[in-house]
Order: structure tokens, then sequence, then C-alpha cells
């Protein structure tokens, strides 16, 4: 610990260190703190009332929860299917692994807009691909639950593999290697040994797909319906309110939001051991 | 024979790792896989511990055949080179694994991981974290955490590769005495000869994925089956058109003999008590090493015109005989 630090004292002397924390910090206060902290302003601009306007709404109450439901749903998805993924990648090798690896970034790099809309060219109930068929099974996706929830999980799914897969790469498999010849079969080196060693890179990711699924709005709106008491989720009521001038509901239904998500990180960085990543 | 690989191959991709390898492995002993880097080593270890699967051939373990057993079902002991210490685990955990998956009652795996922490004189690490020990020490915890689930045989990935030359040859002093007492099948690996040599009751060479050849350290150093084992196993020198040890090789002032080759001494060396001398002859540089005392002996010096010749007891192996038997005692 001693010799890790003195030369970061060192080098903090120097002027142009100085220079560049400025710059930084600068950066982030004017892109992120401080419109974030104008949102929280906002939506104490009239003391607790717009909080407490929202919360005795039936309607928005639905929305909150619906949004919670849907993010819980969709990050224990992506974390099952994320870990399963990463470990897919990481340990295996196998033909189209590098084309798999490419298209787990697709979600990232498309509009969340594309995502909804190729999702109801796929399960939309009258004209899509699967749809009709789902439809007549008595099975509704589009405009209802299932697909805000499909369309949460499309736009979050590569965050669990990209926290997890250079965790797993740096541990290596020689741990795992050694448990089987200890007799470990694969699901007990998998419980014992594989997800501790990795546990920091799945918490990491599941805060990250939570913060990323209670804010999921381009893929949702086109999929949910939009309809009041139903499919409305968080973000859809926060922009709804601010069309309707509602500024104040707006932003209550905002601050929330990001509270949940700041939360999380802020929360998960406190408890991280200090040497891990 | 307590391990039988027959016609194992392997391959990667086009490369071929091990090349039709048949091996014995006798009950109860202490075997060393020989060979330079890449020479296949690792991979017919990790064949035998289930680990890589072999192209083709088979693989018995104590008369079962081992060759479609997943590893967790071989019973055997694997250590790694880098230790794969289970780093969220104490080092007490980490013994008591391989019970602990054997649903062992817990009473009888405190007292068996004492026992072998006592063993590995780790008794006062018991609580420490892998990361709180040294090289050495977490690769004895690993052998501990091999041996607690009483393997059939015991697997060493050039265990002792990562540690500096001293703690290694301490480790493998200790190595050889644990095993006097544990009578564990065991074969390691070492691209070190002389690893091999001091510690192992039997040696197989391997070179380029086959077998050059296997017998004891004795058999190998005065018997080399060819040219790669002979100068595999130690230093060698030509004189003529022999492949002779350097210390094979006799040096005198009086009448050249007919046997003997006439040179100069170009250099010499000294290196503790040994003295290295290199002897240019007509056509070719020699080197003979003697000791110190039988180089005073000689009075000779840098310049002096000296005989070679091959000292004439060496086929009889009565020279070099006994010289493990001495290492292997200290
Ligand atoms: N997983 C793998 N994929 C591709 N090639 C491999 C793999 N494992 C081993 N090889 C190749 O097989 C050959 C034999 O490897 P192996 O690890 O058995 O050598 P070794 O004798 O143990 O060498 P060293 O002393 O360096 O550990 C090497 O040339 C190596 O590059
Ligand atoms: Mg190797």
């Amino acid at each position: 610990m001693a010799e890790s630090t003195a030369p970061r004292v060192r080098t903090g002397r120097r002027p142009s260190t100085y220079l560049l924390r400025l710059i930084v910090t600068g950066y982030l206060v004017l892109l992120v703190a401080w419109p974030v902290f104008l949102v929280g302003r906002n939506a104490f601009a009239d003391g607790t009332t717009d909080i407490q306007a929202i919360l005795d709404d039936p309607d928005i109450v639905h929305a909150l929860q619906l949004t919670v439901l849907v993010a819980i749903i969709a990050v224990v998805i992506n974390t099952v299917f994320g870990v399963g993924i990463s470990i897919l990648l990481v340990r295996y090798t196998f033909p189209g692994r590098r084309l798999l690896n490419a298209l787990l970034d697709v979600p990232l790099s498309v509009s969340p807009i594309v995502v909804g809309l190729a999702l109801v060219l796929v399960y939309g109930g009258r004209t899509g691909w699967f749809g009709p068929t789902l439809q007549n099974a008595g099975i509704q996706i589009i405009f209802a639950t299932p697909g805000i929830v499909l369309a949460t999980v499309f736009v979050a799914l590569p965050l669990v593999i990209r926290e997890v897969v250079p965790v797993l790469e740096e541990v290596g498999d020689e741990q795992e290697q050694a448990a089987r010849s200890l007799g470990a079969n694969a699901i007990q080196t998998f419980r014992r040994i594989t997800l501790p060693a990795i546990k920091w890179g799945v918490i990491y990711g599941v805060v990250l797909s939570l913060a990323r699924s209670l804010g999921e709005f381009g893929a949702v709106k086109v999929v949910s319906g939009n309809v009041l008491g139903q499919t409305r989720t968080a973000t859809l009521v926060v922009e709804e309110k601010y069309l309707n001038f509602d500024r104040g509901g707006a932003y209550a239904t905002a601050f929330l939001l990001a509270l949940v998500a700041v939360a999380c990180i802020i929360v998960v960085s406190v408890i991280r051991p200090k040497d891990q990543r | 024979m307590s391990i039988e690989i027959k016609n194992v191959a392997k391959r990667f991709g086009g490369f071929v790792a091990l090349d039709d390898v048949s091996v014995s492995i006798p009950s109860g002993q202490l075997t060393a896989l020989l060979g330079p880097s890449g020479g296949g080593k690792s991979t017919l270890l990790r064949i035998i511990a289930g680990l890589e699967r072999a192209d083709s051939g088979r693989v018995e373990i104590e008369g079962l055949d081992a060759t479609d057993l997943p590893p967790q079902k071989r019973n055997v002991g694997f250590v790694f080179q880098h230790y794969a210490a289970f780093k969220h685990l104490s080092v007490h955990r980490n013994v008591a694994f391989g019970l602990e998956i054997r649903k062992r009652p817990k009473a009888e795996i405190r007292s068996r991981v004492e026992e072998l922490l006592a063993l590995v004189h780790l008794e006062q690490f018991a609580d420490r974290l892998p990361s709180q020990l040294s090289g050495g020490q977490r690769q004895r915890m690993a052998l501990a955490r091999a041996l607690a689930v009483q393997p059939t045989v015991l697997l060493l990935d050039e265990p002792f590769g990562a540690l500096d030359a001293k703690v290694r040859k301490e480790l493998r002093e200790w190595l050889r005495r644990l095993h006097d007492e544990v009578h564990v099948t065991t074969v390691f690996v070492t691209h070190d000869q002389e690893e091999a040599l001091e510690v192992a009751d039997e040696i197989v060479v391997i070179n380029e994925g086959r077998v050059e050849q296997i017998g004891s350290p004795d058999d190998l150093y005065d018997q080399p089956a060819n040219d790669f084992v002979m100068r595999f196993l130690g230093p060698v020198t030509q004189l003529g058109d022999r492949l002779v040890r350097p210390h094979d090789l006799q040096i005198h002032t009086g009448a050249p003999d007919p046997a003997d080759v006439t040179g100069r001494i170009t250099r010499i060396t000294r290196i503790g008590f040994e003295i290295r001398a290199e002897i240019t002859t007509s056509d070719q540089i020699v080197t003979v090493t003697l000791t110190r005392n039988e180089f005073l002996s000689l009075n000779v010096e840098a310049g002096s015109t000296v005989q070679v010749r091959v000292a004439p007891q060496i086929h009889a192996g009565s020279a070099t005989g006994n010289r493990s038997e001495i290492l292997r005692a200290t």
C-alpha cells in the first residue's frame, strides 16, 4: 500500500496534473453532475408537493411499479444469460464465436427505437412474423408487458457480459481445473469457484443493467402502446408530463428514476473492495 | 503398473503435440517427465488427469480404463505450476475442498486437514488467504490440497517452476522425503534435468511429442539411448567422433598413447570446486572438467600441451554409478 501511494503523491504535486484534474472535473460537472443536480432541484422546486402528487396518482404509481417489475425481470434474464454467454465466450472455442461476440455489441450500437420497430416486426400481433401464431395461442407480446420486458432485455443485453468477460479472462481456468480434479462436477465448480471469482463483475453488471433497464425509453415506447395505467412505464410518464407542460410532475418522476439508478451505482462503488478492479 | 498409457496421440489443429506415446508408470514410485519446452510433457500429464482429451489411444489408472472418464471421476491429485489456489478460500478451506465435495463428516475433514497442514508445515497459516502466502508456501498448500482426497496418483506440472533457485532446491528435497513418507504414485513434469536426476526413481524423456527413453536416472545418465538424451541429461563434449561427458575425459602430460588426442589448453575456468579446461586439438575444441585437486596435481596452465582420452572405466559405469544415490541421500 505504502509503495503504491508514494509515487502518486509525488506526481500529484506537478501543476500539469492539477490542470488535467481541473479539466476532467469541469467536464464531468458540466456534462453530468450539474444537469442531474438541476433535475433534482426542479423536482423539489415547490417543496415535496410534486413528489407527493405523483405518489398519490394511482396511474403513476402503477407506471413506477411496472418499471421496477420490468427492470427486475430483465435484469434476472440478462444476468442468467449474460453469465452463461460469458462463460461460453471465454472458456470454449466453437465456430461462430467471433461472430457471436460481434453480435453482442449490436444492442449497444443500434438505436433503441430501431430495436422497438424490429421487435414489432417479429412479434407484432397482427402482422408480425411470429406474432399471429402467439396471438392465436393467447399470448400477446407487443402492446403488453412481455413486449416491454423483451425490449428492455434487448437493450441491456451486453452490460453483464461486458463486465464479466474480462474478469473471467483474468482469473483464467486453472482454479476451475483444480476443482474438477478434486472431484467437483460442473455445477459445483461453477458455484464454489467460478461464481465467487467473478462475483464483483456480475454485481457491477447487474447494477448497470438495472440502471439501464429502469431508464429505457425508445424501444419501450414503440412496443408498449403507452396505455395509461396498463403499459405506460415511468420514462413514458416523464415524456407525457413534459409534453403536457406538467414540468413539476415530469421532474419529480425523472428524479425518482435517476435516484434509484445513481443510488445503485454509489452503493456498489462503496461496498466493492478496493483491490478489485 | 499404476498408469498405463497406450498409443496416445494429441493434435492441436495441425500441430502434433503427442505422437503415439506409450508409457507404463510404476506404482508407488516418483516418476519424472523430462524434456525440453514444448515437448508435450504437460499435454501428457493433462491427458492422464483428464483435463485434456487424447485424440486416440488409451489411459489406464490402477487397472481402470480412464480414457473416457471426466477429471472428477479419476481420483487424481493435480498440482499446477502456478498453484491454482482458490483465492477466495482460506488455506484450510482450500485443503478441505475435495473432502467437502465428497461430503465427508465435518470432524473428519477438520482432523484430516490439520494432519495435512502439519505434513506440509503450514499449521500456523490455516486461516490465511493464499494471497498472504509466499510462492513456496502456496505450492505446499496446493500439494496438501491434492493429497487430501487420497488420490490414486499425484500429478505435478512443473511444481517448482515459478520459484527461485534456492526454494526450488529445498522443495524438491522435501518432495522426495514426502514421497518416501506417503508413497503415492507420483508423476511430475520438469524441464530441469538436475531436478529429475535428483528426485526421480524413474525418468521418461519426452521430446517433440515422442518418448525418447524410459529408465532410472542411472540408466539414462550412463546408457543414454541416443544423442538427444545424452545431451539433455548433462553437459557433453565431442572427442574425435565420440560424444562424451566432460568429466569422463582425462588429461595427462606424459607420453602420448595411441588412444590419446594431443591438444593445447586454451582456457581454464573455475566454477567452485570444479575446473573446466578447454583444449584445442588439431580439429576441435574439447571441454574437460576435473576437480581442483586433480587439476593442481597435473601442474599445467593455459598454453600447456596435454593428452586427452576417455577415462577407461566409464563403460562399466562405476565412475558415475552411485552419483544420484549420493545426491538423493543429502
Ligand atoms: N491448448 C493448446 N492449443 C494449441 N497448442 C497447444 C495447446 N497446449 C499445448 N499446445 C502446444 O503443444 C505443444 C506441447 O505443449 P506442452 O504444454 O505439452 O509442452 P511442455 O512440454 O509442457 O512444455 P513446457 O516445458 O514449456 O511447459 C507446444 O508446442 C504447445 O504450443
Ligand atoms: Mg508444460
